[in-house]
């Protein structure tokens, strides 16, 4: 239920994989972690001090990390690669898609800063098309979770998979409302039955998707919302049966329209149950310098734009 | 098999093989590929432990990784003569539903090879990961890798010669496949490799150089080389080879990079390789 979901404290998705990558490194000894330069960013100190002979330092060098990870995968090591998002995934898109996703490797390819929330450092590192990259290779499965506890979990549970993953994670503090624990790869979280409208969130925007939900049920509108931390696969049965009890959704992420969660959301809509739908993300532009919550409201990837596109594609219905 | 002469024979059987699988396919790079036949001939024949039954992990056995992907029709010959998988299957080489593909790939599931290659510069930093793997798992077996020339222009692989020497990967030995060609020229005209054992040495590997079609120098120095690890410094071979090699026609000429004999100069280049053992047979039209 969505009271259910309540902001208990901020904490940032990197520090959850920081402390994830920890306790996998702990339960697992074939985990390594390697960090092109970035090790204090990506929260990878503990698992370092913890495990220095695990641990490799690729300087700044992601091209080769990616080529090193695919080695250590063929050797049957289970390689964390830890950079930035856009240096996880633009800059190396080659080197994954030959030595990591068509060479089926187990690799999970860990980015974090993804996002305008990285702020202030402006658009040359704030990569919104990461997703789009990543969910077109063959095989690779795309997880962009939600806060702290579940960037935590979905760090742990990836070591279990065999096979690419690439997991997306952000820099501010952020609210920390999902329970510790359990991560289903591909399962989405349904957090509130309703039959008005569907608001199908993943990442950062999920805790705003909250935030709308809460405003829209006071105003007596029964909305269904869903955490869809697995972008691929996506969790067809989940989507469908949340459109079949609305007949209208909403899509939101900290990513370019064209070509990531919403896309994905349409394509399948539009096979299977045609139904009006709106898109919350970045609208075909780059970013700039500024700060977390305003880059998110002038870009329009805020509660209010939720709440604003779920008003209006009821209307439409 | 051990003897210069016998590791000779192989790879003039697998020269043979190489021509056959690109005419039959009409297409592939014959160039590099006869220019190496030596160099897949003494690692898998003579100088390293490998087990043919493959398994992905190579644990305890000596690894090679080809990076420059597009002379696949040695590496498979290669493969297939030393009992990966079956001779004939090189009739399939390009072809649809093969394990063959253009570039080697571990898609199809083909034993021997462990990672796709063919997008170049590449390769070195996955055998970087391997010689990693073998150090953290207590595997004192060798890796080797091969790289072209021409590819060496990308910059992925320099980031992946200092990584090497950084973390004293002496289980790695490089070996770049010299020729000095690629496709639109000479490597002089197209882009200069320069003093090219001086910027190895530089980055903090130890050099060496062969005659890579001189089978008895090719075995001498890549046990030299096998010996030489464990002392803290990464090694690369450059190996001088003559595209082509021994081709009358096509030795020594960019032009048979990528370009597939027709029919009549499939028969001359046959005509100046002996059949060793046995050539596999094209498939019933």
């Amino acid at each position: 239920m969505l009271s259910d979901y309540i902001a208990k404290d901020k904490k940032s998705t990197r520090d959850g994989f920081g402390a994830g990558l920890l306790e996998v490194g702990q339960k697992n000894d074939k985990v390594v972690g390697l960090c092109a330069d970035l090790i204090g960013s990506l929260k990878m100190n503990a698992f370092m001090d913890a495990f220095p002979e695990r641990f490799f330092q690729m300087g700044i060098a992601e091209a080769n990390m990616m080529g090193v990870a695919a080695g250590l995968a063929t050797s049957g090591q289970i390689p964390y690669t830890g950079t930035f998002a856009n240096f996880s995934t633009g800059r190396v898109f080659d080197q994954i898609r030959q030595s990591i996703a068509y060479s089926h490797k187990n690799v999970k390819i860990c980015a974090s800063h993804a996002g305008v929330t990285l702020g202030e450092d402006g658009a040359t590192h704030q990569i919104m098309e990461d997703v789009g990259m990543m969910k077109m290779l063959p095989g690779m499965t795309v997880i962009n979770p939600c806060d702290y506890n579940q960037t935590k979990a979905a760090t742990i549970a990836i070591a279990d998979y065999d096979g690419p993953v690439y997991l997306r994670f952000g820099r501010p503090g952020w609210p920390v409302f999902m329970p510790e624990g359990e991560f289903n790869i591909g399962k989405a979280v349904h957090m509130n039955e309703g039959k008005d409208v569907s608001i199908i969130a993943t990442g950062h925007l999920m805790w705003y998707a909250v935030e709308a939900a809460n405003v829209l049920e006071s105003e007596g509108v029964s909305v269904d919302l869903i955490n869809i931390h697995t972008i691929k696969p996506l969790d067809a049965t989940a989507i469908l049966a949340s459109a079949a009890r609305t007949g209208c959704v909403v899509t939101a992420e900290e990513h370019q329209i064209l070509g990531g969660l919403g896309g994905s959301v349409a394509q399948l809509l539009a096979a299977n149950n045609p139904c009006p739908i709106e898109f919350v993300g970045m609208d075909d532009s780059f970013g700039e310098s500024g700060k977390p919550d305003q880059l998110l409201a002038k870009y329009n990837m805020d509660t209010a734009t939720i709440l604003a596109k779920a008003r209006a594609v009821m209307a439409k219905k | 098999m051990s003897s210069i002469i016998d590791l000779e024979r192989v790879a003039c059987q697998v020269r043979r093989d190489i021509i056959r699988q690109v005419h039959y396919a009409s297409s592939g790079h014959p160039g590099g590929s006869l220019g190496c036949a030596d160099l897949f001939t003494a690692l898998y024949f003579k100088v390293m432990e490998h087990d043919t039954s493959f398994q992905m992990d190579g644990k305890g056995e000596d690894m090679f990784f080809l990076s420059n992907g597009h002379i696949s029709p040695v590496f498979y010959s290669v493969l297939a003569r030393s009992g990966y998988f079956p001779v004939e299957e090189l009739a399939t080489f390009r072809k649809l539903d093969s394990r063959l593909q253009g570039h080697p790939a571990t898609h199809e599931g083909l034993p021997g090879v462990r990672i796709a290659s063919g997008s170049l510069g590449q390769g070195l930093s996955v055998a970087c990961g391997v010689a990693q793997a073998k150090k953290l798992n207590k595997d004192e077996k060798s890796i080797f890798c091969l790289m072209g020339d021409g590819e060496l222009q990308e910059g992925q692989i320099w980031e992946a010669v200092m990584y090497a020497a950084h973390n004293k990967l002496d289980n790695l030995i490089g070996i770049v496949d010299w020729n000095g060609r690629q496709i639109d020229g000479d490597n002089d005209d197209v882009l200069s490799l320069g003093d090219l054992k001086g910027k190895w040495k530089t980055f903090g590997w130890t050099v060496t150089e062969v005659d890579g079609n001189n089978m008895e120098a090719l075995v001498t120095a890549l046990l030299e080389a096998k010996s030489n690890t464990g002392n803290g410094v990464p090694q690369v071979i450059l190996m001088r080879t003559e595209m082509g090699h021994p081709i009358d026609f096509m030795v020594g000429s960019h032009k048979w990079h990528g370009v597939a004999p027709n029919v009549e100069q499939t028969e001359n280049a046959l005509a100046q390789l002996e059949e060793t053992m046995g050539d596999y047979p094209y498939p019933a039209q």
